[in-house]
């Protein structure tokens, strides 16, 4: 899935005015960029309108808006895309909230806190492939897993997670790999704080939680506004984790849009359908990216 | 009513002392100004008082209470600190007014206060602005205004002037010592820069390595410095110090060599020191005058002229001392200069650097 990100209006840089011109020195790299972009972007929107099925090579031609109308009709899509929506919104809920508490505690002066801030980062080492594979089989399986043996001991129902509630499984693991770089923008965005400042907080009366929500929280802010943006763009197309895990199912259940994509180009063959779903991506992605940017852009200049 | 009080205090980090037993009084309404060079541990000695730092040994008393465990913001104190530490997200009426909002001090009230110390301080147009969109004095300003809405026992104020250019920091220098008057309340000021010490102090304390060298009003300190120290820091240009050695002492004073040959009686009780004892004569660059008999012979080196007064640096055989003479004065470089001392304008300080009290004293 490709995002074109509408850029903040900058003042323009005109080669006119300076004394030296750079559009020489830059134009190979945009060119190359732009290629890089522009030759799969056509690609997919030209297929996009081509009969072009894998099983059928005898299938050809000009489509129109065939490939579309079939998406549309299809409830499949409509459901990979509230899927692709609440996988995104809650992972960026659960990492932000649990990236600011962590990036709080972290910040604290403890015994074996280096050793400690090594672990809350590790997750993001993990290839997710294996975190997936971690997850379903040591963690949530409802016979072998961690999580089962915990229920037992207690003397609860088990609850077997990919079957029952699979998005929410699909949600607790992908935030699971993504708290460690919400927690580490926003450590170091608190050590960047102003010791000054805490203290005029200090002596003005601010306790420990008045001191959170009236000078870190408002100076986290902008961090978390990069956090959500750069998360929102690796969520858009979450993909191992699913076909590791449930296989986009039980049915559609977790089947966002990269995988319903997935499943049309390389389970049914249909290279034309799949680009018409892959356009949508594209909107979709860059209709968040806008409203993204501008709420960043105007953080940033406040 | 607002004392503070200082009872052998320490600190020290892991292990590594950096106040060695300070022993103060700082009385009702006085403004007492900290004065040191950087790193003696001035900024630490407030921050004790405010309670940002932990106290390691000793007593702080405010109003006679023991205060080393009463929290920062229970002390009845206030701050403004080298940074300003403006909350940048909050316009200026809230940054003042953020300790009453966190004392759950009703809004009415609160906006009278902020608005009362906005008119004390000019800043009643800008009480909607980011400290962003102030200029250094304003934010300073309003750093300040945030402690005076608190209407606290004692003000603390720690190099707030320091970030100002020139011009401004006299001018805030002169709005400070206002401010005092007005607002008649107990001033704990930090500064390393002896102007702004002498300038506002009721009484100051000279501080050297964690060590109180001398405390006491700002003129006295400078006519009768307890030690070569306090001697060197106060005063601009800096005291002339020239080592030298005793020739005699008797009940009329000390008679000690200069350079050149000469000898110079200084009326000092000759009690601490004998014959051939190494001392050092102390004289400030307004006490030397142009004088052909003078005992201080030498060449002009470099000559300042100010406009209204003349710096002379004359080298006196090996040793440089500076005289302040009258702006008229017509001296050239490499001009012969004879410089007598002024009555009363020298001091002897012993091996030891203590300086030993005049006749009479
Ligand atoms: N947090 C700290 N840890 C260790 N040493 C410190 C700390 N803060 C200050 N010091 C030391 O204490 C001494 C006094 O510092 P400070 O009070 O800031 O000096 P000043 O304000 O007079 O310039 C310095 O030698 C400094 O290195
Ligand atoms: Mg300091």
């Amino acid at each position: 899935m490709t995002a074109t990100v509408p850029l903040p209006a900058t003042p323009a840089a005109k080669g006119g005015g300076r004394a030296v011109r750079t559009l020489p020195f830059i134009a190979p790299s945009v060119a190359v960029l732009l290629v890089w972009m522009i030759v799969p972007l056509a690609m997919t929107l030209w297929f996009s309108f081509q009969r072009y099925n894998l099983l059928n090579p005898f299938l050809t031609g000009f489509a129109g808006v065939e490939n579309y109308q079939y998406l549309f009709e299809d409830p499949a899509l409509w459901s990979a895309l509230a899927n692709t929506l609440l996988l995104v919104g809650w992972v960026l809920v659960s990492t932000v909230v649990l990236g600011t508490l962590f990036a709080v505690l972290f910040d604290q002066d403890f015994f074996g806190r280096g050793v400690a801030r090594l672990f809350v980062i590790a997750p993001f080492f993990v290839m997710p492939t294996v975190s997936a594979l971690i997850w379903k089989n040591l963690l949530m399986h409802p016979v072998n897993g961690f999580f089962a043996y915990v229920s037992r001991s207690l003397g609860l129902p088990v609850i077997d997670w990919f079957t029952n509630i699979p998005l929410t499984a699909i949600i607790v693991m992908v935030a699971w790999q993504w708290v460690p770089f919400a927690t580490l923008i926003l450590l170091t965005a608190i050590q960047s704080l102003d010791r000054d400042q805490m203290e005029a907080a200090r002596m003005d009366g601010a306790k420990s939680i008045a001191l959170f929500r009236y000078i870190i929280v408002p100076h986290l802010m902008r961090p978390i506004a990069i956090v959500v943006m750069i998360e929102t763009l690796f969520l858009l197309s979450i993909f191992a984790e699913i076909l590791v895990t449930t296989s986009g199912g039980p049915g559609v259940a977790t089947t966002n849009l990269t995988y319903l994509i997935y499943v049309r180009a390389l389970l049914e063959f249909d290279v034309g359908g799949a680009s018409a779903g892959g356009v949508v991506a594209i909107i979709l992605a860059n209709i968040i990216a806008f409203f993204l940017i501008r709420t960043i852009a105007r953080n940033l200049t406040a | 009513m607002a004392t503070v009080q200082l009872k052998s205090v320490e600190k020290a980090y892991a292990g590594h002392k950096v106040i060695h037993g300070v022993d103060l009084e700082i009385r009702d309404r006085e403004f007492m100004v900290f004065v040191g060079p950087s790193g003696c541990g001035k900024s630490t000695l407030l921050r004790m008082i405010a309670g940002l730092e932990e106290i390691t040994g000793g007593d702080l008393l405010i109003d006679g209470t023991r205060a080393n465990d009463v929290s920062p913001d229970r002390r009845g104190l206030a701050m403004v600190f080298q940074s300003y530490a403006l909350y940048p997200h909050m316009t200026v009426a809230d940054n003042m007014g953020f300790a009453l909002k966190l004392a759950k001090v009703p809004e009415a009230e609160r906006n009278a206060k902020v608005a009362a110390a906005a008119k004390i301080l000019k800043l009643e147009d800008y009480l909607d602005r980011k400290p962003k969109a102030l200029s250094g004095g304003q934010r300073q300003r309003v750093a300040i205004g945030r402690a005076i809405v608190r209407a606290p026992k004692v003000f603390l104020f720690d190099e707030p002037l320091s970030n100002l250019d020139a011009a401004l920091r006299v001018q805030m220098r002169i709005e400070l010592a206002r401010l005092h008057k007005e607002l008649d309340a107990t001033m704990i000021y930090v500064t390393h820069d002896q102007v702004e010490a002498m300038t506002l102090a009721d009484r100051i304390v000279v501080l050297n390595a964690g060590k109180i060298e001398q405390v006491g009003r700002p003129l006295e300190l400078y006519e009768r410095p307890r030690n070569l120290f306090v001697a060197g820091f106060l005063g601009s240009p800096k005291m002339n110090f020239v080592e030298t050695a005793v020739q005699s002492a008797d009940a009329t004073g000390v008679t000690v060599g200069l350079p050149g040959g000469h000898s110079i009686k200084i009326a000092a009780k000759p009690a601490r020191v004998a014959k051939g004892d190494r001392v050092t004569l102390g004289v400030r660059a307004e006490h030397l005058v142009v004088d052909p008999a003078g005992a201080l012979v030498g060449r002009a080196d470099v000559v300042e002229h100010l406009g209204g007064e003349v710096l002379a640096y004359v080298d006196i055989g090996g040793s440089m001392v500076v005289a302040k003479l009258p702006g008229h004065d017509r001296i050239v470089v490499g001009d012969p200069v004879s410089l007598a001392i002024r009555d009363g304008g020298a001091i002897l300080f012993d091996a030891k650097g203590e300086a030993m009290p005049a006749l009479g004293a």
